[in-house]
């Protein structure tokens, strides 16, 4: 068929290539002319084709990327090469939304929070303004007194006693608002997470609080120090303007009496012109003295004024402070200030009084020039001539002058006269009219004094109702003191009670182990005694029972001779089988063994293994029995020839030329007869001479099971001729071996049973 | 088996002598009839004959190891 199938191809290729020779040429003259050309043309068109078509994917799935995926799932190569050609694959673009989308909800949140501290801070300021705005007090000072001396410049030396650095108050200042900023905090609401602060000041642990407290000392003391600083330093400055301004006043006092002195002397006094003039010119220096102490008096006072107000301020800040240690300071400098103040007082009215007598003075030496320039103006009317000086003018005078003079005189006289009639009348009128001028003024006096007195008053009952406030919270602070020691106690007492307790308790607990090692050792002991009596018993019950064990087995001896007896039958019963199986004819097979096998099973009734045994037999051998080793030698032999003679034969060569090949080897084949098999196979050993001989030699051995086996390797058509011989070995070796079984298991079960004799 | 072998080579001796003793008789009795007494025939009705025998013997030697496929339809 092979060859038709080339012939036919043959005859079309050659009717194909007588039809087309010609124009083949005539195209491959085409192709050498031409053929070059047209093979870069077909070339760059492919090339062009499969670049445009690669190209236009590349694009297409940067635009579409389902039709990436769908590419790179599809073609192997794809997704490495679109990864190059386009960067890795957009998966993960809607991730960054919603991180950002988060990010914004938290900075927002931040921000929010923000916001509240910076408006808390917001209210803080303007809650500090507020209260710095309020805290500085304007007070008004009282009306001044004047005061003595001496009690003044003791209090004032008292007061610069102490004096130290200047301090710096704005810090105890800030931390006081702070808290009172909290204490109003309380009342608006605000979220808890924004102030920590504020949690802080309300919960506070044991350790935070003892550092509080010792940092709250601290500052109560660097508050006291400075405050004191502060005092001293304030107190110092108005007590040196206060003793300036006293000393002004004093000073402004002696020179208004000095010229008052001088006044009422220079008008009171007929002294000589000379001394008339130069009276008057002490006059006019002591009235320059006195303006002149008077400014500076005022001055000073002014600024002891200014002085004490700073003062003032200053202590009712430091009051406002309630810092407790410092009230005692604060007390004595109200008090310094207060007797200041009084002192103060006290001379600027002592120089009011002196002020007002020179004003009368002033005004009686006023009316006093008054009248003598009338007179004078008089004189000189009716003496043209005349010059002021009329003391000196006796020599120069005319008669008629003199009379002029006197005539005048005399009507001077009279007219005064008259007028001294007139004020005698109106004498009491004026009187009372003075009087009651000086009845108002008094009044008014009275008033004021009254007024500055109660004030002076409250001012000392105020200083006094603080010291006593001051001696209070002494006292209350040492009861406080003693009702904390009273609580020590008690602690202590507490602590004793709880100790004792304990103490009980952990008695009870050594009590307690002391009883329960007690208990555990008595029930060891008991535990011990109990053991031997149980080893007492055992004893006693192994002995009873060996007894019983030695009368059970002179009862089973009597069992045991009668398993004997079945036994040996069974034994006689195989050794009958095993007979049977012995004896054969050189070529026939023996006798069928069913007879024998069927003894066996008679013989054993009761035993299973022996029945599993015997009905293992096969049933080849106990229908048509079994052959012996010599027929199965024999047939061997002739076996061996045939199969030589097939040892080329197999699945795959099996035609008659193999068969003629096989003949020829095997004629031309020589091996030994028999040969001893190694105990390993090798692979060259499976060769069919080499294995035959091996089994000859095994079976000349006696060793059919080994022939067996090695028959067993045989392949191909050798094995198929040797199969019934195999089955036939195998028959016998099967049967062969329950027999065996079964007179093994006969002796041991009969050595088993068998009584020494 | 072992005789079974022996068997089989005595079939196929038989077989192949008698198709190639019938083949030459069929060339023989072609030749006469059909072929002008030539003798092309008759080499060609033995050797067929002996073909056939031979192919049978060979089949039946073969036969043990001829295995029998069958298409089975998929469902």
């Amino acid at each position: 068929m092979l060859r038709i199938c080339l012939r036919g191809a043959n005859a079309t290729a050659l009717r194909t290539c007588r039809r087309t020779p010609p124009t083949n040429l005539q195209q491959h003259r085409q192709y050498t002319s031409g053929g070059s050309s047209g093979a870069t043309k077909v070339v760059a068109t492919s090339l062009l084709t499969v670049g445009g078509g690669v190209g236009g994917t590349i694009l297409y799935a940067k635009w579409d990327n389902k039709f990436r995926t769908a590419v790179e799932t599809n073609i192997p190569y794809a997704d490495w090469l679109l990864g190059l050609a386009l960067g890795p694959a957009p998966q993960d673009w809607e991730r960054p939304f919603k991180k950002q989308t988060e990010l914004t909800q938290p900075s927002s949140m931040m921000e929010k929070e923000v916001n509240t501290p910076k408006a808390k801070s917001e209210k803080k300021v303007k809650e500090e303004a507020g209260t710095a705005k309020e805290s500085s007090p304007v007070p008004a000072l009282p009306a001044k007194s004047i005061r003595e001396a001496s009690a003044e410049a003791t209090h004032v030396i008292s007061a610069i006693s102490e004096v130290q650095s200047v301090p710096a108050p704005c810090d105890t200042q800030a931390v006081v608002e702070e808290c009172k900023e909290c204490h109003d905090h309380k009342d608006k609401p605000v979220s808890a997470a924004v102030h920590p602060d504020e949690g802080a000041l309300r919960e506070r642990p044991v350790e935070e609080l003892a550092t509080k407290l010792a940092q709250q000392d601290q500052e109560e003391q660097d508050a006291v120090i400075s405050i004191s600083a502060c005092l001293e330093d304030s107190l110092a400055s108005s007590a040196k303007a206060t003793l300036q301004a006293i000393g002004a006043q004093e000073a402004a006092l002696q020179a208004i009496t000095q010229h008052t002195k001088k006044l009422k002397e220079a008008m009171e006094a007929e002294a000589l012109s000379d001394e008339k003039s130069v009276q008057w010119k002490d006059l006019e220096t002591a009235l320059a003295d006195r303006t002149s102490a008077v400014n500076d008096a005022e001055t000073t006072t002014l600024k002891a004024n200014e002085t004490l107000d700073s003062l003032r301020s200053v202590i009712d800040k430091f009051k406002g402070l309630k810092v407790s240690a410092v009230r005692p300071l604060i007390l004595a400098a109200e008090e310094n200030l207060h007797n200041m103040m009084v002192d103060l007082n006290k001379v600027v009215t002592k120089v009011q009084s002196a002020e007002s007598e020179a004003k009368i003075v002033s005004q009686y030496t006023e009316l006093v020039n008054e009248a003598k320039q009338q007179f004078q103006r008089e004189v000189s009317s009716l003496t043209p001539e005349i010059q002021a000086n009329w003391k000196g003018l006796t020599g120069k005078l005319s008669a008629d002058d003199l009379n002029a003079l006197i005539a005048h005189a005399h009507r001077r006289i009279d007219q005064l006269n008259r007028e001294l009639a007139e004020q005698r009348v109106r004498e009491q009128i004026h009187i009372d009219a003075a009087l009651e001028q000086q009845k108002l003024e008094d009044q008014k006096v009275l008033e004021k004094a009254v007024k500055t007195n109660l004030q002076h008053i409250k001012e000392e009952t105020r200083l006094e109702q603080e010291k006593k406030l001051a001696e209070l919270r002494e006292v209350m602070e040492a009861e406080m003191r003693t009702q904390l020691r009273r609580q020590a106690a008690a602690h202590t007492d507490h602590v004793r009670d709880v100790l004792k307790v304990q103490e009980q308790e952990l008695k009870a607990e050594a009590d307690q182990v002391l009883s329960s090692k007690m208990l555990e050792l008595e029930t060891r002991y008991r535990q011990l005694s109990q053991e031997q009596l149980d080893n007492f018993t055992l004893d006693m019950n192994s002995a009873y029972a060996r007894l019983k064990g030695i009368e059970e087995a002179i009862d089973s001896h009597v069992v045991a001779e009668e398993e004997a007896r079945k036994v040996h039958q069974l034994w006689l019963s195989v050794e009958a089988l095993s007979y049977t199986l012995k004896t054969t004819n050189a070529d026939a097979p023996t006798v069928p063994l069913e007879d024998a096998a069927q003894a066996v099973r008679e013989s054993c009734q009761d035993n299973d293994f022996a029945l599993a045994l015997v009905s293992a037999l096969p049933e080849e051998s106990l229908q048509h029995g079994v052959y012996s080793e010599a027929s199965l030698r024999a047939r061997f032999n002739s076996l061996r020839y045939l199969v030589r003679r097939v040892a080329l034969i197999d699945e795959s060569h099996n035609s008659l030329y193999q068969y003629f090949l096989s003949y020829l080897q095997a004629a031309l084949m020589f091996e030994a007869k028999q040969e001893a098999p190694p105990s390993l196979l090798a692979w060259e050993d499976l060769d069919t001479f080499k294995l035959l001989s091996y089994a000859s030699y095994s079976l000349e051995h006696g060793d059919l099971e080994l022939a067996a086996k090695l028959v067993n390797q045989l392949r191909g058509e050798a094995r198929r001729l040797a199969q019934d011989w195999l089955t036939e070995v195998r028959l016998t070796l099967e049967t062969r071996q329950i027999v065996s079984l079964l007179s093994a298991y006969a002796n041991a079960v009969g050595l088993g049973t068998t009584q020494a004799q | 088996m072992a005789d079974q072998h022996g068997r089989k080579w005595d079939r196929c001796v038989a077989d192949t002598a008698i198709k190639t003793a019938t083949g030459l008789g069929v060339g023989l009795v072609f030749s006469l009839l059909f072929f002008k007494r030539r003798t092309w025939p008759l080499f060609f009705g033995s050797g067929l004959g002996l073909g056939m025998g031979y192919a049978n013997c060979q089949h039946d030697f073969r036969s043990p190891y001829l295995v029998h496929g069958r298409i089975v339809k998929e469902q």
